[in-house]
């Protein structure tokens, strides 16, 4: 698989480690009253679509980004690739 | 269908195999049956076997999406071992051992098991403590382990390299009573018994819904119409979280792409199974001469079946530094399968919070062991909606209540196990 990275082109997916689904760049609130069972969810529990799917992938051998990758697990044909940190500051702005 | 016996092998061979006939009937979906176990791989044709001949279960259908064998069971590397530590582990995998003993006779089917030894190497003393530690956790559970050191070793692996630099191989534990069996006789064995004890085997089936009121499960629907079930049992491997999607849950699973390869036939040179410090890196010959091997998952989602190059270089360059020898050994095929990871290597058999929906799911790269194990305590919780007493620990909610059975010790990354 080739990832184009936002910054530096298209790079082989063997530079790169996978973490998993985009979801988890929201980690639930430690102090909310119902912490524990939000985390249970966070910690463990995947959609794991067949098909559309947004994750995290840092590129290792290359400048120590974190990339959100939209994938197709089905085909693994990559779609659309964006910086882990733009994504998170989207979303915070979104809030 | 006639029993197999050496008396019938002659028998056909003299009068030209006219009276062989197809080993299961290829079964229409009735309207409605007492049980229904989804997926035709190993798992779901050993719990549909079991519900007929151990647990007096008649009304019973297997549905498979695509052919018996298409799945896991006909992709994968075909070990069979029990060499695990953790309590929760153990006492399934030495039960399953030993059904896997005495499967032959129990199926009338030739699977050729064959217990030619798994030996795991280790490369420092901490390696050494930590597997001779394990021998006698597993001595203990009923299976058995014998510790080698590298003289020992020697007499039977010439081959390896002790010397290799980063991977000196110090020692080896080792398990006799593992080895291999032919994946796709184990499907068929399975297909064939549970077939001639009444279970109708429903081939190009795909279940695409369940039939859900008020929390309870009354049947499923298939691409051969609704079926109904007073209860359903789901062993779809890699599609586990699919399946369970359609019931509204959400499964404490990743799936992942896990490849392995088979060189072209060479005379026999390894003598049982072997697994490398690298990579997890491991090797057996199989009875028509092919090298197979395998490694490490490719590591990201995948439902593709197929898995990338970066895995067949890294495969191939530790299959090398183990055994410089085969570096001229041309690979013939590559293959991949998808491999419902959980979050803590472990698998899951329990019901479900959807009354009468049971499922077997979650065996990672390691299920084909599993086969007649996880046939029989899936078969006992279908019938006796109780846990059987090896498979106690297996549950769905463990995650959730802190009792992970993390055999590795990798936590919840499913893509570096
Ligand atoms: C490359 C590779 C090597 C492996 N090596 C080993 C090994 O050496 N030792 C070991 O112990 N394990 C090994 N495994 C793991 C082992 O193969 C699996 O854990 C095990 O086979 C899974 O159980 P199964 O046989 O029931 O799965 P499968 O054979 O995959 O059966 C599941 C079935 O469900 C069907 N299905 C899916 N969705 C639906 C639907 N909607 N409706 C109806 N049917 C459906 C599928 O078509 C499939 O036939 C390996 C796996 C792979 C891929």
């Amino acid at each position: 698989m080739i990832i184009y990275h936002p910054l530096l082109g298209p790079r082989d997916s063997d530079e790169f480690t996978y973490l998993g689904d985009a979801s988890l760049i929201d980690r639930p609130d430690g102090l909310a009253e119902d912490a524990a069972a939000r985390f249970a969810e966070y910690v463990y529990m995947r959609d794991n679509p067949a098909g559309t799917h947004r994750e995290l992938w840092f590129h290792a051998a290359g400048d120590q980004s974190w990339l959100v990758v939209t994938r197709n697990t089905a085909t693994h044909e990559i779609t659309h690739v964006e910086l882990a940190s733009d994504v998170a500051r989207a979303r915070r702005a979104g809030r | 269908m006639g029993r197999f016996s050496a008396l019938r092998l002659l028998y056909e061979g003299l009068t030209g195999n006219r009276g062989w006939t197809p080993h299961w009937r290829d079964a229409a979906p009735q309207p409605a049956y007492d049980i229904i176990v989804i997926g035709g791989g190993g798992h779901g044709l050993a719990t549909a076997y079991q519900l007929a001949a151990t647990y007096g279960q008649t009304r019973v259908a297997l549905l498979e999406k695509g052919w018996i064998g298409g799945g896991n069971v006909g992709r994968n590397t075909t070990i069979v071992r029990a060499n695990y530590l953790l309590p929760s582990n153990q006492g399934f995998y030495a039960l399953s051992l030993r059904l896997w003993e005495r499967m032959e006779q129990d199926l009338n089917y030739n699977v050729m098991m064959s217990q030619r030894g798994v030996l795991n190497l280790c490369h420092s003393d901490a390696q050494r403590d930590a597997a001779i530690r394990r021998g006698n956790a597993v001595r203990l559970s009923g299976a058995d382990a014998v510790y080698l050191d590298a003289g020992a070793l020697k007499k039977d692996w010439p081959f390896l390299d002790y010397d290799n630099a980063r991977f000196p191989i110090r020692g080896g534990l080792l398990q006799p009573r593992a080895g291999t069996a032919r994946h796709d006789a184990v499907a068929w064995g399975y297909a064939r018994a549970a077939s001639d004890r009444g279970v109708d085997i429903i081939q190009n089936c795909e279940v695409t819904g369940f039939d859900i009121r008020g929390g309870k499960v009354f049947g499923v629907e298939t691409t051969r119409g609704h079926i109904a079930a007073g209860k359903v049992g789901v062993a779809v491997a890699g599609n586990t979280s699919r399946l369970m999607g359609m019931a509204g849950l959400r499964m404490p699973i990743e799936s992942h792409v896990l490849q392995a390869f088979v060189t072209e036939g060479l005379k026999p040179v390894i003598p049982g199974v072997v697994t490398f410090g690298v990579g997890h890196f491991y090797i057996s010959q199989s009875d028509k001469g092919g090298l197979v091997y395998g490694g490490d998952l490719d590591g990201y989602n995948s439902y593709a079946q197929r898995g990338n190059l970066p895995m067949v270089e890294h495969v191939a360059a530790a299959g090398v530094s183990l055994m410089p020898m085969i570096a001229r050994a041309r690979m013939l095929r590559s293959w991949g399968g998808i491999m419902d990871m959980t979050m803590d290597g472990s698998p899951i058999i329990d019901r479900t919070p959807v009354e009468g929906l049971y499922l077997n799911g979650g065996w990672c790269y390691g299920g084909f062991k599993a086969t007649p194990g996880s046939g029989l305590v899936f078969a006992h919780l279908l019938a006796t909606d109780t846990p059987h007493e090896v498979a106690k620990g297996f549950r769905l909610d463990r995650f959730a209540r802190g009792h992970v059975i993390d055999e590795t010790g990798h936590g919840p990354t499913p893509n570096l196990q």
